[in-house]
């Protein structure tokens, strides 16, 4: 609910700025809708990377111990089926939630999107689209996954939802922040030698911010979505030269993207996998 | 009843930590009977029906069910032993009847045996009223017949039942007590029900196995239990008597084989190595005083719990200490004697 809101809020910031935003380049004009921003609401893919954790833990925050503080885990358990099937059922009942809920959000995006612009979008904008909705599912999945280890975890739902809630403003709030000032301690930039370290100094702060998986969707989402990113990291002057700019194709933008398609894929295999083994090696008791 | 045993446990331990929670138990339970698992809080009754149901790992030993092992057939196991844990929970959001559905797929039924079985199970458990009522609804002892409903669900052989009767008023405990008995006597299946209250258990299960610290101190059936204590020489006689003043229990433990006279409230309790009645009578009557009441205890469950918690130097409800102390009192009045 809150998502679709938020989803038809930043719709509809997009569509009143699209006409400033199609002034300064006609290329991709559907796309747009999902990256343009109005003058208070942000943009959907901002949305999607700030907000959407915060759906993936509501579906998986009490999944555990809400079954055990009502006293149906053992009545469960008691049946004849494998105890895995129970943690496995969890997280793919929420993930089929999450991968229903972000592609509707999508296609609701691209519906209202097409009535109210009337430019429909080209096969290439309908790809990337896809693409970052893949994304965004494999991002909320992600955090489903962290949740339900703290439901396996915690005694008390709220204990859950209080771990997995200060997890997320951390990786997303304050990551950049610590990213920072830890690249600056290793390799300061001030001074004689700080010259010298600009270069590892800005590796080192965006190595560390990768950790967030806040950071590697917003790249990712970026990318996807603007054609016009050609690079992620750092580029130097020679790099640069002889460079045309110009839109990146729909497969070399993806393939800008792809370890951090596979990072996410994995940090949600590795918190599902902890999940599980938590949940196999636990006593079940009332 | 057959001589067939369905549930036996071989040396089966449990190790938390530094605590053993179950120690070597070794157990039989025939086909067919009500068997009662008795012990105070803590003593390992819900460790041991978890280990026999494959949920929690024991340390060392086995256990085997129908000939299955508990630990590696747990699945085998599952689809033939019921279990009701203690506080049973349904999905609040579910309606009894949608709560025993789930169930009846979870156990692969078909569709038609569940409705029918559902339909059947509702009635037989006088739930049939409120089948269309959301579970979060229910009281406690319409949970607890809702459980029993939906451990049939599986038409199990055996039944594992944890503190049953516990928070139940004394009507339901009544009805859900004739509930299980009926169970054994008219369906056949084999139950097992853990539990710390006595007189339930005394009324319907046709054995009992006494466990303290995760060691089963004494089985058999209750009368002979009883028995083994009398034998063992220990006579507790309850005795109320008018005129009530005090002179009596004087001359009560002046009799040969008293070892002790301690009253609680008006009733006077003897402890005696052998059985005071016929000799209490000319007593009485030449004291001039007038019987009001009379009970020789040890026949019952009671007695015998307390007697076993003593012997294996535990108590029912109270810290060890505690107990200790009438203990110690008598041994320093059988050296006095």
């Amino acid at each position: 609910m809150l998502l679709l809101v938020v989803t038809t809020a930043s719709l509809g910031g997009a569509l009143s700025n699209i006409r400033e935003a199609v002034e300064e380049s006609s290329d991709f004009i559907f796309l747009k809708l999902f990256t343009t921003s109005g003058s208070a609401i942000y943009s959907f893919a901002t949305f999607m990377a700030f907000l959407g954790p915060l759906a993936g833990i509501t579906l998986g925050f009490d999944a555990v111990s809400n079954e055990r503080s009502q006293g149906t885990l053992n009545r469960l358990a008691a049946q004849p089926i494998y105890r895995d099937s129970i943690i496995n059922a969890k997280f793919l009942a929420g993930s089929t939630v999450i991968f229903l809920t972000v592609f509707m959000l999508g296609f609701y995006i691209s519906g209202m999107g097409l009535m109210l612009i009337g430019i429909p979008p080209s096969g290439e904008e309908v790809l990337r689209i896809f693409a970052f909705l893949l994304f965004t599912w494999v991002y909320i999945s992600f955090w489903l996954a962290l949740s339900i280890i703290f439901s396996v975890v915690c005694k008390h739902a709220a204990t859950a939802a209080l771990a997995s809630m200060s997890i997320w403003l951390f990786l997303s709030l304050f990551m950049s922040l610590v990213a920072s000032a830890v690249a600056n301690s290793i390799f300061p930039t001030s001074g004689i030698a700080g010259f010298a370290n600009i270069s590892s100094n800005y590796s080192a702060t965006l190595a560390l911010n990768r950790i967030s998986p806040y950071y590697l969707f917003s790249e990712a989402a970026t990318t996807i979505l603007n054609p016009n990113v050609r690079s992620i990291g750092m580029v130097t002057m020679s790099q640069l030269s002889g460079a045309i700019a110009g839109p990146l194709p729909f497969s070399q933008s993806l393939l800008l993207v792809w370890p951090h398609l596979v990072l996410m894929i994995a940090l949600v295999i590795a918190g599902f996998a902890i999940a599980y083994i938590a949940f196999m090696k636990q006593e079940i008791r009332a | 009843m057959t001589e067939r045993i369905i549930l036996e446990t071989h040396d089966l331990t449990k190790q938390y930590d530094d605590v053993t929670a179950v120690d070597h138990l070794n157990l039989s339970v025939r086909e067919g009977e009500v068997f009662g698992l008795l012990g105070p809080n803590g003593a390992g009754k819900t460790t041991t029906t978890l280990m026999l149901l494959g949920l929690t790992e024991p340390t060392s030993g086995s256990a085997i069910i129908d000939g299955m092992d508990c630990v590696r057939q747990s699945i085998q196991i599952k689809s033939t032993v019921g279990y009701l844990p203690d506080n049973v929970g349904f999905y609040p959001d579910l309606t009894g009847r949608e709560n025993l559905r789930f169930t009846g797929q979870l156990n692969g039924l078909s569709p038609q045996v569940c409705e029918q079985r559902i339909d059947r199970l509702l009635e037989r458990v006088d739930m049939t009223y409120a089948a269309d009522r959301k579970a979060g609804t229910y009281s406690r002892g319409m949970r607890q017949r809702l459980g029993i409903a939906d451990v049939l669900m599986k038409d199990p052989r055996v039944i594992i039942m944890d503190e049953p009767t516990l928070g139940i008023d004394p009507e339901g405990m009544r009805e859900l007590i004739s509930l299980i008995r009926r169970l054994s006597t008219e369906d056949g299946r084999t139950i097992l029900i853990s539990s710390h209250q006595l007189y339930q258990i005394q009324q319907i299960c046709d054995r009992v196995g006494i466990f303290v610290s995760g060691k089963l101190i004494a089985c058999g059936p209750i009368k002979e239990l009883g028995k083994q204590l009398e034998s063992e020489g220990s006579y507790i006689l309850e005795l109320s008597a008018e005129p009530d003043d005090g002179m009596l229990e004087k001359k009560l433990s002046a009799l040969e084989g008293v070892r002790s006279v301690t009253r609680q409230d008006d009733l006077i309790h003897v402890d005696s190595s052998r059985d005071i009645r016929p000799e209490l009578m000319p007593l009485l009557m030449d004291g001039g005083y007038q019987l009001l009441h009379l009970h020789l205890r040890g026949g019952d469950l009671d007695e015998i719990y307390r007697r076993y918690f003593e012997k294996a130097g535990e108590s029912s409800e109270h810290p060890t200490a505690e107990k200790k102390r009438p203990g110690l009192l008598e041994q320093l009045q059988k050296k006095r004697g």
